[in-house]
């Protein structure tokens, strides 16, 4: 990323022991229990009790029940569709600030609107659209007053469409920020040469444009789609108890104390998630754009 | 676009003008209906209409204990908080400038951090209150649920001082290393001064991260609730415009420490951009009128 500078003074064990404590605090609190949820979920249960075993059970029950397969299912369904949704918006949203808006105040202003939410509570800004989408919520009152309709919409709470709804609100920051971040580093120069050259506003886009910014792109991917596939709070409450995903699953295993399958289902998600992310690390070396 | 004449927008402006203010309509319309039905008169519901203006709610969070240790867990997020910034700021200022070396190992640290902040939060949760289940220690907000919190907010911590490093011009530091300053006092100068307004930033992640969690937080914290935790119980059995308020509560608690942190990161960029100023002028005033220079040099000394 940066051209190659001077070293900073040759200390051979400065390095270890400045990363040292971010190290520890990440096997412990991380790398442990990871550890942990693998060997638990070969662990057998009796009733409430864990019996320190070697047991399959857990996956074959994980693996013979219809139900996984329609849960993991709907879950990365929910996954898709966000993350397309919040791509068009990060880009959109992004193109806009960094191409259009002229004066570096105004990019920084605006850009901080948009990230403010980000910092104040996610249950708070989900249960903030139950008096939005109810069926005397402003929206439909909205419809009603405009004479669009005669009743209110029952589909809009307690639906696929408030879980997505809630999803994009909630995560579409994590796709905006990345995608500025990149799009900012783009050399005008190399823009305004297409446009010399010819190239239509649409040529420079997608020529010029999405391949220069897609780190930010994979970036923003990753943590759209980590952030879909973990949730269990969004769908639980937005769906009104009628939908599920994977981790709500786990919740209400974990809830009774089943940990072993709470533990094989975990396991899988982290497989499933892993892979994902390691198809998008694939295409674009994050890496390398991130710590120069 | 850039191509387009200074006067006139192309009309693809508007278009995206329109896109950008129906987002950031859609981003804070919703949060403000909740933050009016919080001041429902004590008779009004969940939903629109009002029914009357009044505090009610507000003193009903205080004075019922019926909707939980409030006033308990609000303090204990806040200390959590404050402890999950303070641990944040230091290791990944540390962590940034340990990457700023090549050194074995560094790989698998970055893939470790990021593994953290994608990993789910509620299985991280189980794993590390399996850890303290078979380790025999209680699971308490200060121990297990900070260790928890931690694996969010550092890699957060780590991708900032990682973008801050980028920018930052070694020229400074080896100015300072060539007048003399040992190893600490160029830090302690030079290189955090610089990067004052990027660890602000951190400390803002650390402390709205902490105060907001709750996935990771849910199964390690042991038998005292944070806030964020009466509120997730509430969103199942509290029924009445008093989660609206706890609502708007935690919310005004969050702008005020969004508002600190990027008030005083505008402060600090505004007097640096004054004294380069007062800089620029010294040096082509001393040529062409050198005792208004002198007057506007007195002036700037004095308010600095």
């Amino acid at each position: 990323m940066r051209a190659p500078q001077t070293t900073p003074p040759r200390l051979t064990s400065a390095p270890y022991l400045l990363v040292a404590p971010l190290a520890l605090v990440l096997i412990v609190f991380f790398g442990i229990p990871l550890l942990l949820v693998v060997v638990v979920s070969f662990f057998d249960l009796d009733k409430f009790d864990i019996i320190p075993t070697f047991v399959l059970t857990n996956y074959s029950e994980l693996f013979g029940s219809s139900l996984t397969y329609a849960l993991y299912a709907k879950t990365i369904k929910y996954a898709l569709m966000v993350w397309a949704i919040t791509l068009v918006i990060g880009f959109t949203v992004s193109y806009f600030l960094v191409f259009h808006v002229r004066t570096v105040l105004w990019q920084i202003a605006l850009f901080l609107l948009c990230t403010v939410p980000f910092w104040t509570s996610n249950v708070i800004r989900m249960i903030s659209w139950i008096p939005f989408l109810g069926r005397n919520g402003l929206f439909n009152q909205s419809l009603m007053a405009l004479g669009l309709t005669q009743r209110p919409v029952e589909f809009l709470l307690f639906s696929d469409f408030s879980v997505v709804i809630a999803y994009v609100h909630l995560f579409s920051l994590f796709m905006i920020v990345p995608i500025f971040n990149s799009m900012a580093r783009i050399d005008r120069a190399v823009i305004e040469a297409a446009a010399d050259g010819g190239a239509s506003r649409f040529r420079i886009i997608t020529d010029i444009v999405i391949p220069l910014s897609k780190t930010g792109i994979a970036l923003g991917s990753i943590f759209v789609i980590a952030l879909v596939m973990g949730d269990f709070f969004v769908v639980k409450v937005m769906s009104g108890g009628q939908s599920a995903s994977v981790v709500a699953a786990m919740s209400n295993e974990i809830a009774i104390l089943q940990y072993p399958p709470a533990a094989a289902n975990a396991v899988c998600l982290l497989v499933l998630v892993t892979l994902m992310v390691a198809v998008i690390m694939r295409v674009v070396d994050v890496r390398r754009e991130l710590s120069g | 676009m850039v191509t387009g004449s200074s006067s006139g927008r192309p009309w693809t402006f508007y278009a995206l003008a329109a896109f950008f203010t129906l987002f950031v309509l859609f981003l804070y319309g919703p949060m403000s209906a909740i933050f009016i039905l919080s001041f429902q008169g004590p008779n009004g519901g969940l939903t629109f209409p009002m029914n009357g203006v009044s505090f009610h709610w507000f003193a009903a969070l205080v004075a019922q204990q019926r909707s939980g240790d409030f006033v308990g867990s609000f303090g204990r997020s806040i200390t959590l908080a404050a402890l999950v910034l303070v641990i944040t700021v230091v290791i990944s200022i540390m962590a940034g400038l340990a990457f700023r070396y090549r050194f074995r190992g560094a790989t698998a640290v970055f893939y470790m951090a990021i593994a953290s902040l994608i990993m789910p939060g509620l299985l991280l949760g189980l794993g590390v209150g399996l850890m303290f289940q078979f380790a025999h220690i209680p699971p308490a907000w200060f121990s297990s649920a900070l260790g928890a919190q931690l694996t969010w907010t550092l890699p957060f911590g780590l991708l900032i001082m990682f973008a801050v490093f980028s920018r930052f011009n070694r020229a400074y530091e080896e100015a300072a290393r060539d007048l003399g300053a040992s190893q600490w006092q160029t830090l302690w100068h030079v290189v955090l001064p610089i990067l004052l307004p990027g660890i602000i930033g951190v400390a803002l992640f650390g402390f709205t991260l902490s105060y907001d969690e709750f996935p990771r937080t849910l199964i390690p914290i042991g038998s005292r609730n944070t806030l964020p935790l009466e509120i997730w119980a509430m969103t199942t059995d509290v029924t009445s415009p008093a989660l609206y308020a706890l609502g708007t509560l935690t919310t005004a608690v969050s702008f005020v420490v969004i508002a600190l942190a990027l008030t005083s990161i505008a402060l600090i960029q505004r007097r640096r951009a004054r004294r380069e100023r007062d800089r620029a002028d010294r040096r082509e005033g001393r040529a062409a009128a050198p005792t208004a220079a002198a007057a506007r040099v007195g002036a700037g000394s004095g308010d600095a």
